[in-house]
């Protein structure tokens, strides 16, 4: 650290004056978390790269991470908890509560402030204006197009419908997020808003500047000596089990590597003592011999002669996925049609807008961590292993999320911060910097797929087959569940009678490839969604007509042998989508037959399904709910909110099992102490699963209660002031908590569910039941691509979207906007290299001005299984994107990308290939 | 400790450059994002005090960009048509957070190659103003800017400004930027052109740049010579003009696709130096 002797300052915050004595070098963003507290300016990056520290300086909006404290002498800073004026929320902030803008809430500061700038200058802007203003805030989860209504809105635009949660019927009710209030004003804690009391030591952690490599140790002692602050130093010799990973068996990664690191950022060594300490330290003074290896690529990884990286993976093969029914070879051989595809895809980073970050403090023979994560469960059983202790003795208490999609899925900090805290016994605070969370976490996996299809005269699928390479990095992580995944979701929402598809998960000495979205289905999309336009296009048939007459329906037995139920809707989203894709179809080629310009318009379209839960495996969840002495209905979920919505949606499940207004629901969540282990939030299980738990508890809690009251089945129900009313044909009973005796939770009467999926293991041929339900989607995207510079404009997606029933469509809209954004992404930009895209402006995600207007139809064709019929979401939103910009670039220019991300200049390449950029 | 200076007048600042060491800071942009990974042992100039250095000025001799101008004021300061590369350029630099504290000197300064200001500088033959104690001197732009994160400016300098000359004769200037996203983004290519025409709107006199496709942005001599006196055809931009160019392999692009991507940017930008709404900031 270059501190500078601090100075006396003076500003206005949020029109307030304020003296104090800083470093006139602390950026601002600085100043306002750690020396004022005022948490609800976020850290993103540090880089002025994401926005997301956007506050008014002088009335302008300027990133705080990148304005020195010296220069704010005089001069007045608005930041958002100087929105809400006399604690009533500003127009802004309630145009984005009722539009949903918010999702995780991480960015939303950011926006709001460059969104108060904007309507401060020009009251009446137009989308173009709201674009350039917020252009400069990244937001992963939202798409971006609610948060442009929401601007739009604040101005005398148009305004969404927002249901009020005093409404009875809770159920398809658009009620704004129950934690929105907290996401607007800033007031949500996420990982790195909260401090444990000190005194608390800071963590820093070394990591490998290697892909692979030996190392030995120094002496450490010199180190300490230099440095009176540095209190100690963690090697792998103290952590007491010093292996996990997220399957019982393949747990292969160790919190701190013993003298060999298997990829560049793997953590040799934690660094405990005060933060300006450890920020002092050179790398270079840290006693560590380096000697690399020659790193295993993924290209090299299944050789013959390739290094073997662990132990237990002859072939560096993690695991292989295998779905084999009828005789590919034959049903190949029966079509009249063929169609072959070779694609390959690249390292996805998550790029959620929160870094990691917590802090664990000792409590006598317990520790509890405060951090982001999306299973905090899973969390407390691996933490548990790691440190030898029993699960009891481990408390998880999820912060805010700013963001998962996957990637909060592992460990990150959580097992240094634990060791930590357990042999000092002193609290430790630790926040990732961006290129740590980069560096360090897991990515989505980079594949090589090789695909080939066939059909019949009629147009019928005959035969696929399908084999997928996924790299799956150093560690196993959630390699399993993609190898798994993949296989069964290969041939796409098809009919096919042979099929033989088989994945591998490769280890190599790249990142961790863990969870992202989809578990490996989007980057098998892309093989099969280009097979069905190429075998259309040799029929000679409609590319939507073609897939319509193969879309899978209820009662069609699956590769898995599998018969699908009731609710599968993929022909109604496809229909659904047919007078759009004729209208867009019919727009281009007009567009394209006006101009000879290099500019050239295309529609593409592709469809997408996606098993809800594990694949063959158990995964239940729990949630209680119950009625206090107070008369209040608490209902305690362990389900964790990453923005997704899973709170609102638990407590509007719950409201209508219960027969009474969400309103009436407070809500605990996420602590693993006080409550019950609903599951990791993945695999779009929360809605389907621990939503099917919440259903089921608030049943049996209003059973408990009509029981009390003798009421009768469809009594109605109502609690007010302190009592319960069960009132049935005009006569109303009433139950006094209050006079009724509490348990160990403090619940006079209370009502317990529990829901696990019914599904069987596979056997060795991916035969069995993976999946209790399945969502399907079609996506069309219309695309402008520059031919001369291989460039690619998104103008328009259609996504028509089968979720069972919407518990509430506007955070359903919400889900399928961001996973657009994210598809988005992974077709035209995205593409981390380790050691060269470790920040955010190398690693590139859409910003507002990439996500095109969206319109989203939903088709509720109840789900018999799902809570009201619901189903999950979450990543069905993304998986059908990226095929379909792809086959839209097809469309427009006649040459199909066959690796993502399409850049430019990979684009372009392939336009010269083709014979001439400028395609008529 | 490092020393931090916020000196109020000119004089002060050159008196400590004349005594010291000192990284100087202006809107900051740039000075933090490179010290995310590691932050070196320094002494701050802050010269964002420096009243003086605010204002732009218009007048019969240019355009007077002082150092502490940012890109917002670019785009407010209602700059001619002439250069109207400048202000295209200032609209696409990072976020509006950034254009409204980031400075046009401080781009230059900071000399990356990919620096969205230089190119339109380079166009508009700009020239910098450097002072010191007891003096000043002025010099091109392309002679200020020696190489990637290289500049001529000695450790007892401070860059006042740049001038930005008025054309002789009516004139036009456009800005090209390519990147992979909307906003936000470092330019895989950008170019900027800037001409004068003749009464019969031929090319009186035609300055190119380029960045991002060599260690400094640079102009195109030959390119600029074989249009002058000519009418701007888009077709007479040859890929042998590039010569001079030498772009890179990276995460953006490869270097064959950045010389392709530049032939179609100059292409387009001579085609726009006629179109009015073009020439419109």
């Amino acid at each position: 650290m270059n501190d500078a002797p601090a100075i006396p300052l003076r500003f206005t915050l949020n029109g307030r004056a304020v003296a104090i004595i800083a470093d006139p070098m602390l950026r601002l963003a600085d100043l306002l978390r750690e020396k004022l507290r005022l948490t609800g300016t976020k850290i993103g990056c540090n880089a002025g790269d994401c926005g997301a520290c956007t506050v008014l300086l002088d009335g302008r909006q300027v990133c705080a991470c990148l304005v020195p404290a010296g220069q704010v002498e005089g001069r007045a800073v608005v930041t958002v908890e100087g929105l809400a004026e006399s604690g009533r929320l500003a127009t802004l902030q309630a145009a984005f509560l009722r539009h949903g803008a918010a999702q995780c809430g991480i960015c939303t500061p950011g926006m709001l402030m460059a969104a108060a700038d904007l309507l401060a200058r020009t009251p009446h802007p137009d989308e173009a204006m709201v674009e350039d203003a917020l252009g400069g805030v990244l937001c992963r989860c939202t798409g971006y197009r609610k948060i442009i209504e929401a601007v739009l809105a604040a101005c005398g635009g148009a305004e969404a419908a927002l249901d009020q949660d005093t409404r009875m019927d809770a159920v398809g009710a658009r009620l704004a997020r129950v934690d929105g209030v907290a996401k607007i004003t800033g007031s949500e804690a996420f990982g790195a808003d909260a401090w444990p009391d000190p005194p608390f030591l800071s963590l820093r952690v070394i990591r490998s500047p290697h892909a692979h490599a030996r190392f030995s140790f120094g002496d450490f002692d010199p180190l300490l000596a230099a440095h009176p602050g540095l209190v100690r130093v963690l090697t792998a010799s103290d952590v007491p089990r010093n292996l996990f990973g997220i399957y019982p068996v393949g747990k292969d990664q160790p919190v701190l590597a013993e003298g060999y690191v298997r990829y560049r950022g793997e953590a040799v060594l934690a660094l405990l003592g005060d933060a300006e300490t450890l920020a002092d330290i050179n790398e270079g003074n840290i006693p560590i011999r380096w000697q690399p290896l020659p790193p295993l690529s993924f290209a090299a990884a299944a050789a013959a002669d390739a290094v073997q990286l662990h132990a237990h993976a002859p072939g560096n093969v993690l695991c292989r996925g295998r779905v084999v029914c009828g005789d590919v070879a034959t049903g190949l051989a029966a079509g009249v049609a063929h169609a072959e595809i070779g694609v390959t895809t690249s390292f996805v980073e998550h790029a959620y807008i929160e870094p990691e970050a917590g802090y664990a403090r000792r409590v006598g023979d317990r520790i509890e961590i405060f951090a982001c994560t999306q299973t905090p469960y899973m969390d407390r059983d691996e933490l548990a292993g790691i440190l030898g202790l029993r699960p009891e003795q481990v408390r998880v208490i999820p912060s805010a999320v700013g963001g998962g999609f996957g990637g909060k899925l592992d460990l990150s900090l959580q097992p240094l911060l634990c060791l930590a805290a357990w042999l000092t016994g002193q609290s430790v605070r630790m926040v990732y910097s961006r290129s740590e969370s980069m560096a360090a976490t897991t990515k989505r996996h980079p594949a090589r797929i090789q695909a080939e299809a066939a059909a019949d005269a009629e147009g019928r699928l005959t035969g696929f087959r399908f084999t997928g390479d996924f790299n799956t990095g150093a560690y196993a992580s959630w390699g399993p569940t993609v190898a798994g995944r993949v296989p069964v979701h290969a041939m796409g929402p098809y009919r096919v009678p042979h099929v033989a598809a088989h994945s591998t998960a490769l280890y190599t000495n790249d990142p961790p490839a863990g969870a992202f979205r989809g578990f490996g289905v989007p980057q098998a999309a892309l093989a099969t969604e280009a097979l069905m336009d190429l075998l259309a296009d040799r029929l000679g048939e409609d590319r939507l007509e073609f897939r319509l007459k193969n879309a899978l329906r209820p009662g069609d037995r699956l590769a898995t042998g599998q018969v699908l139920g009731e609710g599968a809707a993929l022909a109604a989203c496809l229909e659904a989508l047919r007078p759009h894709w004729h209208a867009l179809r019919a727009e281009a080629a007009s567009r394209n037959a006006a101009s000879d310009s290099a500019l050239r318009h295309g529609v593409g379209i592709a469809c997408m399904w996606y098993g809800i839960g594990n694949t063959g495996m158990s995964n239940p969840s729990e949630m209680v709910i119950g009625v206090t002495r107070e008369g209040r209905v608490v209902l305690y979920s362990g389900a964790v909110d990453i923005g997704q919505g899973s709170n609102t949606i638990m407590r509007q499940i719950a409201a209508a099992a219960l027969g009474i207004p969400a309103a009436a629901i407070d809500l605990v969540t996420g602590d693993t102490d006080r409550t019950r282990d609903a599951g990791k939030t993945s695999a779009s299980r929360q809605t389907f699963v621990s939503g099917n738990a919440a259903r089921l508890a608030a049943e049996a809690l209003r059973e408990t209660i009509l029981r009390r009251a003798n009421g009768a089945p469809d009594a109605g129900l109502a609690f007010r002031d302190g009592a319960i009313l069960i009132s049935h044909d005009g006569v109303e009973t009433r139950l006094d908590p209050a006079a009724m005796v509490p348990d160990a939770q403090d619940l006079v009467l209370r009502g317990e569910g529990r829901f696990d999926p019914p599904t069987t293991a596979l056997d060795d041929d991916g035969q069995g039941i993976p999946y209790a339900s399945y969502a399907f989607a079609a996506q069309i995207a219309a695309v402008a691509v520059d031919t001369e510079l291989g460039v690619t404009r998104v103008e328009k997606i259609i996504a028509a979207h089968e979720v069972g029933r919407a518990i509430n469509p506007t955070l359903v809209e919400g889900q399928i906007h961001g996973g657009i954004a994210q598809g988005l992404g992974l077709a035209l930009m995205e593409e981390y290299v380790p050691g060269r895209t470790e920040n955010l402006h190398d690693y590139l995600i859409p910003t507002i001005g990439d996500v095109p207007p969206i319109e989203v139809i939903l088709i509720e064709e109840p789900d018999p299984l799902g809570p009201f019929g619901a189903k999950g979401v979450g990543e069905p939103a993304l998986i059908a994107t990226a095929p379909a910009i792809f086959n839209a670039i097809s469309d427009a220019t006649g040459v199909r990308p066959t690796a993502a991300p399409c850049t430019p200049d990979r684009l372009l390449t392939l336009l010269r290939a083709a014979g001439g950029e400028h395609v008529p | 400790m490092g020393l931090y200076l916020r000196p109020q007048t000119l004089p002060d600042a050159l008196s400590a450059l004349a005594a010291g060491r000192y990284t100087i800071l202006s809107g900051a942009t740039d000075h933090f994002p490179a010290r995310v990974l590691a932050t070196p042992a320094e002494d701050i100039l802050d010269i964002g005090a420096i009243a003086e250095l605010d204002t732009i000025r218009l007048d019969a001799e240019g355009i007077w960009i002082p150092a502490r101008a940012t890109w917002r004021a670019v785009i407010d300061a209602g700059l001619p048509a002439s250069a109207a590369a400048l202000v295209a350029a200032a609209r696409q630099i990072g976020g509006q957070q950034v254009q409204n504290t980031a400075t046009v000197v401080g781009n230059l300064c900071n000399a990356s190659p990919a620096a969205d200001g230089i190119p339109p500088l380079l166009a508009l033959d700009a020239e910098v103003e450097l002072a010191r104690l007891g003096g000043r001197r002025r010099m091109k732009v392309a002679d200020f800017v020696l190489g990637n994160r290289r500049t001529a400016r000695a450790p007892d300098e401070l860059v006042l400004g740049v001038h930005i000359p008025l054309p002789a004769r009516p004139g036009s200037s456009v800005f090209e930027k390519l990147g992979a996203r909307a906003y936000l983004v470092i330019s895989i290519v950008a170019v900027a052109v800037s001409a004068e025409f003749l009464p019969d709107r031929r090319i009186a006199a035609l300055r190119v740049a380029v960045g991002a496709c060599s260690p400094r942005a640079m102009r195109l001599p030959a390119l600029e010579a074989a249009l002058a006196g000519l009418l701007p055809d888009p077709a007479l931009v040859s890929e042998d003009h590039l010569a001079p160019l030498s772009p890179i392999d990276d995460v953006r692009a490869s270097a064959a696709y950045r010389r392709a991507a530049t032939l179609v940017l100059l292409r387009r930008a001579i085609a726009r130096l006629l179109v009015p709404e073009a020439r419109a900031a």
